[in-house]
């Protein structure tokens, strides 16, 4: 091989696929054991081998919650940083610290994060990091999306990096305080075990790898991992025709102030590097709408992940990526803006710019945008069957954008996200609810060469009790944006039934505390994908079919696809 | 039993029949060509090859790919669904997912299509309470509906019908005097567990494999019975199990994974005897690999299977994991200059360079073919044409002579294997040094004990025919029935004597249902086992209880233990409840003699080469002495370098590795770590 390196190609190889099953192992075991539901079932978190020195992302699960790539090197950089600048105390073997700051290379305060060195000889060898999302962190609404939040205090409990274990033993004082300040506290402690057990199963796996191939074999792997992924990547911007490519994407309202937020990109390559330029974008904003640094980078290196899902997930493959124009913008807020709605929405809006530029620049390999939100729509009371409160989750998924050579798929996940939504059943169990649908949202779909997927369209009634609804969703203003002469895809639209009195919410797509009684109904209808390509290009056979199978009705199909 | 008894398996490639004469202890074999899309001409081509007179047959057991070709392929029948209104598109809707984590295409095929999927007004609650009643006129008219549109089968799924299934069951009984056949699947008759996605697509897997089932094993059953066999043809199942072909296709869904299930039953049947009942089967053919974990002597079954991207079958099956390498998978250096084998697959058309069927693109088994690992003499011309091929896909980018790179292939195709089978093994607690590996498939035994070592794995068991184990597995595998019943309930307000009633009244059923079965079996066990957590968590510990009468403090000892095992950490904060009780009731069966699976006959007395050639280990030539191995005595002693060829497959001794034999004619590898 040329160059500083001397490992050779093969136990290369062995190293990197050795230490990604290290993490997609400490994925799994998180997962299994977790309590949360938003953990064990919709596996919203993510797990990874960080480095000593700087934090950078060596390696992490193939499995993990798309949003949290590289996110948590630039907390474990906070945190390397600190320890360094005599902050935050130094850490002893068996100590696991806790953060979910935001403006300390977070998302939103909901995702918590643990880290762990790792010793070599007697040194930190690496960090070992995973994040959780925390059903509740405390806060003014049960879960922390509020959608009206104005400052972060209101959005719950802020935890700068502090031992949660020291030596390999929980610390009840510091437990004690955060059981004091979150809901439904008592199952957490599973969680939290959960989440450490994880790091824990993570560091044995490791050190077994580090044994069998030695610690400077190990270590220069590393590098060139590093290296290699940077190659590929910039192999992969190659394929990129040089030149500057514009896309706007907009957030309907910021959930206060009742206006779009715009996100507006220029991507540019240029020899193997290529830059994102949000100049122009809408200011920090009022409402919850507000993103935080290490999530709008994370977004783009979601995106871009999506793009070439070959690029191991690597510091390297970010090295020749370059995000400029945040600052003084609602993607680089600082506090005490309120964030919550950042992982979720924003993330979506921002990989959506990213697509809608860049189809335009190799329109083989991205889609027209898809649905794009995580469709939360929070529900809370009590039971007066049980006597008991329950804060209620559905999460829903929405069209993907059609693609050159096929049409998107319906109620695809987030963006963002790899969460299964919920069964109707268990939901029913759970909470005094009935669903009176959940079907396919027909017509939703953009017109194109190949349509947009479709969305879902559920509704539910409350059977017992009263309870406060809220929404955070997007794409409520305008629906996914079409590509290369294709239609966007179908808004999101939310409705309250009182009777037979149907409301539909001011911001659309986003509202709190809205009062609902017996009977009282919501439904919503989730964004159909972009089409791509122009619907006159579409073989006819497809339209019929389409109408055959009532996905749109005759009259849609003839002023959607003209002669066709 | 007194007359023969005979285990065929339909392959991909090659229909596999074994013979046993328990009587003379006499074992015959063939190995023919498959038979597609009709696969009993295969069969019945077996029977002839290996001589036999069906007339002398005392039982035929079955292994067959007619169902996982149906659903792989989407070769199905024409099936229509009734729902509950407001809900037909759930089979298409799925649960928000996409194909891979990253990627944002991709393609979504719902089982039954839309116009199909039809909706009558009916509801339950999610406590089994009418919400609505059911509208029957509407149902009739939905029946005639699909009925009229040709739809050969049929499936009625209401919400919630697991807990009161009143209005599925008045419905299929309409359904029954309308439908011109009995291809009619409740949902809740199958798998009786909330989750209307998983429930609705195993009902409507089931049903669209039915008629197809039911019409391949009547026509393979006449045919069978034309040429003289008079006895009841048996199925293997996917949980290990068999069923009469008489009964087989009302649960024709249960039959999709029945291939890989009877390799894992040969691997339970020869570790029993081999004194090694805790192995990790390592199956490797030509486009993937199988690994399934057997502890102590007993099949992994799961009832959460997905057979490919959304499609759950939520019945119980052994628990077999599937990587995409295989001896067809492609090796390429990527964009970065980082070597990458598979997942693509040069499948068996054109296939590996060295098949010289037009595979341009180096493969595993080019690999092992350019390190002398396979004999080259065996591929001809096409041999060069793999190692030009290998010096310029892998040698030339990477600055490699041809044989480094080929055993470059070779060491990640391991480290990948050597992942799924951790996942199998350590992720769930186990430790690989309490293992063997039982490796068998075409390719498993190229690769078998350099994957030991890698996983740290002190012992490889070949069996005497690695190439024939699946046909095996049906001879072998015993009659086995599944039950679960979900309670759901926290441990300390358990009613256990509603707990015994339940595990007692499973056990009772399938005893019942293998007296019916008329064959004959040496005894009848039960196993209890509990799928427990701590209240509040959504995923499940399985838990073996020691009877059917467990204390409340057994159970909660047992899940404390099984939880520390695999997690690392205790839970006293939170109480541990029970969600199922399960009971497997397996008749077995007389123990087959294995030892003559290589004729003794052909037997030496002392292992000695036929040849030698050169092989590549770790970065040299080394002349390495093959041979051939049923000319191996019964216990060989031989220390690697060495290859041992067979008819169906080739086994590699690395340098050091000792072989020794049992009676059996099984090879065991001690692999030095």
């Amino acid at each position: 091989m040329k160059g500083l390196f001397m490992i050779d190609p093969v136990t290369l190889a062995v190293i990197q696929a050795g230490l990604q099953q290290v993490c997609d192992e400490m994925d799994l075991t998180f997962s299994r054991a977790a309590f949360s539901p938003v953990i064990a079932e919709a596996d919203d978190r993510s797990d990874g081998i960080y480095s000593a020195e700087d934090g950078s992302l060596i390696a992490q699960g193939s499995k993990g919650l798309p949003v949290f790539v590289g996110v948590m090197q630039f907390s474990t950089r906070t945190l390397v940083q600190r320890i360094r600048d005599g902050i935050t105390a130094a850490p002893e073997p068996g100590d696991i610290y806790i953060v979910n700051d935001p403006y300390l290379g977070g998302t939103h305060l909901m995702d918590v994060r643990f880290a762990m060195p790792v010793w070599r000889g007697g040194r930190i060898w690496c960090w070992l990091s995973n994040t959780g999302h925390w059903p509740d962190t405390g806060g003014m609404v049960p879960g922390g999306f509020s959608a009206s939040a104005i400052s972060a205090e209101q959005e719950g409990l802020r935890l700068p990096p502090v031992k949660l274990f020291k030596k390999g033993v929980l610390d009840a004082e510091i437990w004690a305080i955060i059981q004091s300040n979150i809901r439904v506290a008592d199952q957490r402690i599973g969680d939290v075990k959960a989440q450490a057990s994880a790091l824990m199963v993570g560091a044995e796996r490791l050190a077994q790898l580090m044994d069998r191939y030695g610690d400077d074999t190990v270590t220069e792997a590393v590098a060139r991992m590093r290296d290699l992924a940077a190659r590929q990547m910039r192999a992969m911007i190659g394929l990129i025709p040089e030149g500057s490519y514009r896309a706007e994407a907009y957030v309907d309202s910021d959930g206060v102030v009742n206006e779009p937020l715009t996100i507006a990109l220029t991507v540019t390559r240029k020899g193997d590097a290529l830059t994102f330029d949000f100049t122009g974008s809408s200011a920090p904003c009022m409402g919850p709408m507000n993103s935080v640094r290490a999530t709008t980078l994370s977004s783009v290196y979601l995106a871009m992940r999506h793009i070439f899902p070959d690029v191991p997930i690597s510091a390297g493959a970010f090295e020749p990526l370059h995000v400029t124009g945040i600052e003084g913008t609602f993607l680089d807020a600082h506090y005490p803006r309120p964030v919550s709605g950042c992982a979720a929405e924003v993330s979506q809006r921002i990989a959506e710019a990213v697509f809608a530029a860049l189809v335009q620049a190799i329109p083989d390999r991205v889609t027209a945008a898809p649905a794009g939100t995580s469709g939360n729509f929070g529900l809370g009371g009590t039971d007066p069957e049980t006597g008991a409160g329950y804060v209620m989750y559905q999460i829903s998924g929405g069209g993907y954008g059609g693609f050159a050579g096929g049409d998107g798929i319906a109620n695809g996940c987030s963006t963002i996200g790899i969460s299964k939504a919920p069964p109707v059943e268990i939901m029913e169990q759970k909470y005094p609810v009935l669903y009176r649908r959940y079907a396919l949202h027909e017509g939703s779909g953009g017109a194109g060469q190949w349509r947009g997927g479709f969305g879902l369209d559920y509704e539910i009634e409350l059977l017992r009790g009263t309870a406060r609804a809220s929404f955070v969703m997007d794409h409520g203003r305008s629906g996914p944006k079409g590509a290369l002469g294709g239609q966007d895809g179908a808004v999101n639209r939310v409705e309250i039934h009182y009777g037979d009195q149907v409301t539909i919410p001011e911001h659309l797509s986003k509202a709190q505390d809205i009062v609902l009684a017996p009977g009282d109904r919501v439904r919503v209808r989730t964004p159909g994908g972009g089409g791509y390509g122009a619907p006159g290009s579409r073989d006819p056979r497809a339209v019929a079919e389409d109408v055959a199978l009532g996905r749109y009705t005759a009259e849609q199909a003839a002023l959607l696809w003209p002669g066709r | 039993m007194a007359g023969l008894v005979a285990g065929v398996d339909v392959g991909g490639t090659f229909t596999d029949l074994v013979i046993f004469d328990p009587a003379s202890g006499g074992v015959r074999l063939a190995k023919v060509p498959t038979s597609l899309p009709n696969q009993a001409p295969g069969v019945l081509a077996a029977f002839e090859a290996a001589g036999a007179d069906l007339a002398d047959l005392d039982l035929i057991v079955h292994g067959t790919t007619t169902t996982t070709n149906a659903v792989l392929e989407r070769q199905l029948a024409k099936t229509g669904i009734i729902t509950t209104a407001g809900f037909r598109d759930v089979l298409e809707l799925g649960r928000r997912t996409r194909p891979q984590a990253y990627g944002m295409s991709g393609r979504f095929v719902p089982i039954i299509p839309r116009n199909l999927r039809l909706e009558v007004p009916e509801r339950m609650d999610a406590r089994g309470r009418v919400v609505t009643p059911l509208d029957e006129a509407a149902l009739r008219a939905a029946v005639g509906t699909l009925r009229d549109e040709g739809c050969e089968a049929l499936v009625i799924h209401f919400l919630h019908a697991y807990a009161n299934p009143a209005h599925e069951l008045r419905a299929g009984e309409i359904a029954a005097g309308l439908w011109p056949n009995g291809y009619i699947t409740l949902g809740h008759a199958l798998l009786s567990e909330a989750r209307e996605y998983e429930r609705g697509v195993t009902a409507a897997v089931n049903a669209s494999v039915q008629p197809i089932l039911e019409r391949y094993i009547a026509r393979l059953a006449g045919e069978l019975k034309a040429r003289g066999y008079t006895r009841d043809l048996l199925v293997m199942n996917g949980n290990g199990g068999m069923v009469s072909a008489a009964h087989v296709a009302r649960e024709a869904v249960k039959t999709v994974m029945s291939g890989p299930a009877s390799g894992v039953m040969a691997a339970v049947a020869t570790g029993r005897r081999a004194g090694m009942p805790n192995l990790l089967t390592y199956d490797m053919g030509g486009t993937s690999t199988d690994v399934a974990m057997i502890r102590g002597g007993v099949a992994p079954v799961s009832n959460e299977i997905e057979v490919e991207y959304a499609m759950p079958i939520h019945v119980p099956m052994v628990d077999v994991r599937t990587v995409g390498a295989g001896g067809g998978s492609i090796a390429r250096v990527d964009e970065s200059g980082m070597l990458r084998v598979g997942p693509e697959s040069a499948g068996s058309t054109p296939g590996p360079v060295c098949y010289g069927r037009g595979g341009t693109r180096v493969t595993i088994s080019d690999a092992n073919l350019v390190l002398g690992r396979l004999p080259a003499a065996r591929f001809g011309q096409a041999a060069d044409a793999a190692r030009a091929a290998m010096a310029e896909q892998i040698g030339k980018p990477l600055g490699l002579s041809v044989e480094a790179a080929a055993e470059a292939v070779v060491r990640i195709a391991n480290t990948h294997m050597a992942g799924a089978v951790r996942m199998v093994s350590i992720s769930l607690g186990a430790d690989p040094r309490d293992f063997a590996l039982f490796a068998f498939g075409g390719a498993g035994p190229l690769h078998a004990v350099a994957l030991a070592r890698e996983l740290s794995v002190p012992k490889v068991l070949v069996p005497a025919r690695p190439g024939i184990t699946n046909a095996l597995g049906c001879v072998v595998a015993d009659l086995r029935h599944d039950f679960v019943r979900t309670l759901n309930r926290p441990l300390d307000a358990l009613d256990m004597a509603e707990a015994h009633g339940v595990l007692a009244a499973q056990e009772a059923e399938g005893r019942r249902l293998i007296a019916e079965e008329r064959i004959e079996v040496r005894d009848i066990r039960a196993e209890y086992t509990a799928d427990m957590q701590f209240v509040g968590q959504t995923h499940l510990l399985r838990v073996a209880l020691p009877s059917a009468t467990p204390t409340r403090d057994q159970l909660q000892c047992l899940f404390e233990a099984a939880y520390h095992a695999r997690f690392k950490v205790e839970l006293p904060e939170i109480r541990a409840s029970v969600m199922n009780l399960n009971v497997s009731v397996t008749g077995r069966r007389a123990e087959l003699d294995l030892s003559r699976l290589i004729d003794p006959v052909g037997r030496r007395a002392t292992a000695e080469p036929q040849a030698t050639r050169p092989v590549w280990f770790a970065g040299a030539w080394v002349e390495t002495p093959v041979y051939w191995r049923d000319h191996l005595p019964l216990a060989p002693d031989l220390t690697g370098p060495a290859i041992i060829e067979q008819m169906d497959t080739t086994l590699v001794v690395d340098p050091g590795c000792r072989v020794t034999g049992d009676a059996d004619g099984n090879l065991i590898v001690g692999v030095e770590a």
